[in-house]
This record gives structure tokens, sequence and C-alpha cells, in this order.
């Protein structure tokens, strides 16, 4: 019997803190963007739905460029993280472990700060342009900054890093000896990718898009220090709305139908997967 | 940066020059290791890429500028270093952002653990639902616990401030840490606790004297995660800070109107501090291993 009440205890406090402190408001959340009011005279529930069709209607165009964002940069960061995961896995060597050091090395330094570096790196006088422009080779009015490609290159800098990880996880794990028996059988070194390391490397690039495309269609720092007013993200109407507004109900709404978009999205996708892999792999 | 790069060129060089004398008739080696070169230049030139900007946070901490706006290089100087303390905002902005990761790290290691054990230990009713929720508050975006935070501490009156901020940082990290410490108690080998307890040990004596330690590098892992996702969080701290400013937060309100030389000196001193610490890091579970 005693046994019995010891994993609820030890459950217990972290817990009531993911219930009190993610669930509860969570709920909480859906309930207020159903209501009206303003922040001088209190908000009061009134079932009022059409907080959400004012807000997709007023908001469309950002929610949209904030999926078209997060796709873009995460079939980027596919693209330019399987190689290199792929040669730190196989090639890697006794160096493996330092090269994963390299790849979290950045962490250190806040991504505030390593974002505002890129608007430094990136600013029209800045030290890659100026130089540039000086000689010629661009015209006087090119800029980045306050672009689509800055706004998308900043989201893929930023989670390279969580792209990495899983699909050098997944690489790792396959066996060599599959890899050589499948040569043995006469499939040339294309073929041996192509049919037993890429399959098998699948749920660490899975598990990459789940740590990548969410928090990316949700950022607005990016949006917000790279970009310029034709870039801005859903995150941004979100933050002014609860930030700079007070327009709780609109804000709500507005965050309701991104979680749940998103949420829906992983759900299936992690059905598809098993929950328990998805979170090992989130957890490296 | 540049210290792993040198060693590392030559060496690679030089292995590849013996296999290549070793195998001389082998039609398909050449080709693959140009392949493997490639890919080799490649993984270094995306770290390069992922570096550039920390390179340029602490040049520019050296920077002789004159104005606000530290974007062209003016000349080398060590006269910022000096002048550290200027912005006193700053100053407690770095202090609370420490503040708050060790009080965080604390509070989010403990229940952390605990939630690990008990996932990685026990078969128990509830056990699907704790994962679910688990994986709800890593996958969430970090905008929306924050936005549905704020909805809930408005409406209670609650005022936000350094409390709310450690609050939201324990729940965006404690499954982290509860993941962490899972991997390490599922690998551990269960006979050496039953031996314990053959030899009249108590559950009591048992956990400190065996249990604890072989879990303690995945607790330390773990901690170390809770306290960098802590110190570099933004969007969360936005949401639920109130009038307390973090380091991230000074230096985003500091964007429009120039960011001075001091924000690239602390930025490379919490860096530097990291560094060290995940080398110890690395050094030592290596060799526990």
């Amino acid at each position: 019997m005693r046994r019995k009440i010891v994993p609820y205890l030890l459950i217990l406090p972290g817990g009531l803190w993911l219930l009190i402190f993610l669930v509860v408001p969570l709920v909480y959340m859906a309930s207020v963007s159903t209501m009206t009011g303003d922040v001088v005279n209190g908000f009061l529930q009134t079932f009022h739905f059409a907080n959400y069709g004012q807000a997709l209607a007023a908001y469309k165009t950002q929610f949209l460029r904030s999926v078209g964002y997060g796709l873009a940069g995460t079939i980027l960061t596919i693209v330019l993280a399987y190689p290199m995961a792929y040669w730190i896995a196989f090639k890697g060597g006794a160096r493996k472990s330092t090269y994963l050091l390299l790849v979290l090395l950045p962490f250190f330094v806040s991504f505030v700060l390593r974002t505002v570096s890129w608007k430094f790196l990136l600013a029209d006088d800045g030290i890659l342009l100026g130089p540039l422009k000086d000689l010629g080779v661009l015209p006087q009015d090119f800029h980045i900054l306050a672009t689509t490609v800055a706004v998308i290159g900043g989201l893929t800098y930023n989670y390279l890093p969580f792209m990495v990880l899983p699909i050098y996880v997944a690489l790792e794990r396959v066996d060599p000896r599959v890899v050589e028996a499948s040569q043995d059988l006469y499939a040339t070194r294309a073929q041996s990718f192509a049919k037993i390391v890429f399959p098998l490397s699948l749920p660490g690039v899975f598990a990459g898009v789940l740590m990548t495309f969410v928090p990316m269609t949700s950022d607005y720092v990016n949006a917000s220090i790279l970009g310029g007013p034709a870039n801005t993200m859903i995150g941004n109407i979100i933050q002014t709305e609860y930030l700079v507004n007070n327009d709780y109900p609109a804000g709500a709404a507005l965050s309701f139908t991104l979680m749940a978009v998103m949420l829906i999205g992983i759900f299936v996708y992690a059905k598809a997967l098993g929950t328990e892999n998805v979170l090992e792999a989130a957890a490296r | 940066m540049s210290g792993p790069v040198s060693p590392a060129l030559p060496t690679r060089a030089a292995a590849g020059e013996a296999t290549e004398q070793a195998t001389p008739g082998a039609p398909r080696r050449p080709r693959a290791r140009w392949g493997d070169r490639l890919l080799f230049g490649y993984t270094w030139l995306i770290l390069l890429w992922l570096f550039a900007p920390i390179l340029v946070m602490i040049a520019f901490g050296f920077n002789d500028t004159r104005s606000k706006s530290n974007v062209t290089w003016q000349g080398f100087t060590l006269k910022w270093w000096g002048r550290l303390g200027e912005y006193p905002d700053l100053t407690t902005a770095v202090l609370n952002s420490i503040g708050i990761g060790l009080l965080a790290t604390l509070i989010t290691t403990v229940l952390g653990t605990l939630l690990g054990i008990a996932l990685g230990r026990y078969r128990f009713r509830g056990q699907g639902p704790t994962n679910l929720i688990m994986f709800a508050a890593i996958s969430s975006p970090e905008l929306v616990m924050g936005a549905s935070l704020l909805s809930l501490f408005v409406s209670l009156g609650v005022q936000t401030g350094y409390a709310t901020i450690v609050l939201a940082h324990v729940l965006f990290s404690v499954s982290f840490v509860a993941v962490t410490v899972r991997a390490r108690v599922v690998g551990m080998d269960g006979s050496i606790e039953e031996a314990a307890r053959d030899l009249g040990a108590s559950t009591w004596v048992t956990f400190w004297r065996v249990t604890f330690p072989m879990i303690l590098p995945g607790v330390v892992s773990g901690a170390l995660l809770a306290f960098a996702l802590s110190i570099d969080d933004f969007v969360i701290t936005q949401f639920t800070s109130g009038a307390t400013i973090t380091f991230p937060l000074w230096i985003y309100g500091a964007v429009r109107i120039g960011v001075p030389p001091q924000v690239n000196i602390l930025g490379t001193l919490i860096f530097a501090v990291g560094v060290v610490i995940a080398v110890v890091n690395t050094v030592t579970s290596r060799r526990r291993v």
C-alpha cells in the first residue's frame, strides 16, 4: 500500500505546478477570448464569439505570413542541418562531442543579443554591406534589413541547433552493420543512403520539425528586430494586443487560435510517432 | 573560437593522405573522400555562421565608438571595461537575470527530478496524463504560455514581477529536467539497489547512498539546461515581468535607441562563464563514463 502512493507523492509538486500554471491559464484564456469590455471598466464574460471572427479577419495576413515564414524556416533548417548532423554522426569520430558542444555554445549568448548582433552585421552601412558598397559590388541602396530574407534568415539561424541535435541523435543510432550489409548486397553509396540511412533518420527530422516549426511560427523577436512593417508576424500582433493595447480578449482569441492550430498539428504528428519518442528526442 | 579550428585541419588532412597511400587502386574510395571533405568544410562553414554574431558581439565590446550606435568599427579600446557599471539599470537587469536563473533552477531541479524518478521507476495510473501535460509544456508556444499566464494574473489582480518570472521559468523548464532525469533512471541497473536492500539498507539510505549518486549526472545536466533556458528567455519573461527588467529585456528595449558596448562586454562575460561550465561538464561526464 505504501509503495503504491510513492509515485503520486513524487509527481505531486511538479504535476500541480504544471496543472495550476499551464492548464488553468489556458482554460482561463479560452474564457477571456469571448469576453467584452475594456481595461478601465473591466472585462465581462458575454460569450462574444465574434471576437474570433473580428481578430481573424483583421489579422489574416499576419497569420498566413507567420505560417509561411515558419514553413520556409523549417525547410531551410532541415536542408542546412542534415548534412552537418550526418557528418558529425558518421565522420566525427572521437571529436563527436566536441562538435556537438560547438553547435550548442552559441546558446550561452542570449538569443536577443545574437539577433541584435545580426542587425549590426547586416546594417546598411555595417561591417558586411558597407565595404561591399564602397567597392561597388553592391548598389548603394541595397539593403537586407527590413526584408523577408532577413526575418526568415534570422529564424533559421536561431533555431538551427534544434534541428541538428535530433537528426544527429537519430543518425547516431543507425547501426553501421546495417549499412555494411546493404553494401555487401551491392547497393551503391547513394542507394544505401536513400534506402537505409535516410528512412532511419526520419524520426529525428520529425522531432526537429516539432522543435522548430512551432517556436518559429509564433516568434516575434526576429520580425521585430530584423524585419520591417511588411514582415509583421502574428506574434507581434498578440504581443501588442496584450502589452500595448491591453485588449486582452482580442489577444486571447488570437493566441488561442494559434495554439489550437499548432497543438492539433502536433498531436496528429505525435500520435503517428509515439509521444515518448518525441519527448526523448526533445530532451537531447 | 579559432582554437579548435587550427589543430583540427592539419590532423584531418594528414589522416586523409595516409589512407590515400594505403589504398592506391580502389576507384570508389577517392570520390567518397571528396564527399567527406566537402561535408567537413560545410560543417565548419555552418559553425562559422553560428558563431558569426558572437564574434561580432565580442569584437564590438572593444570598439572605440563615440555615438550610441555601435555599428561601424572605430578602433580598439579597453575603456568600456572600466565603464561597465555606467548604466545602473543595466547592472540591475543582469543581476536580476542571474538571481531569477538560480532561483528558478533550484525549484525546477527539485520538481523535475521527482517527476523524472516517478516516471522512470514506477508504473502507475495517471502516467499517461502526466506525460501528456509535460509534452504540452514542452511543445506549447512560449508566446501562448506567456499570454495565458498574463490573462490569469490580470484577472486575479496579481502584480507581475520577479516572483511571476520565476514561476513562469520553472513552468517551461521543469519538463526538460524531468525528461533528462527519467532517461538516466531508465538506463540504471536496478540490481545494484536490490543488492543494497539485501545488505540491510533502508529505502531512505538506499536512495541517498545508491540511487541518487547514480542519477546525479542526469540531475546536473538537467539543472544546467534549466539555468541556460532561464537566463536566455525573452518571450515568457516579457509577458510576466511587470516592472522588473532582465538582461534580454533591457537589450530589446535598447535596440531602437542604440545598444551600448557595455552590453557586448556583459554578453561576452556570460558567454565565457557558460563556455567554461559546459567544457568542465563535458570533460567530467566523459571521465565518469
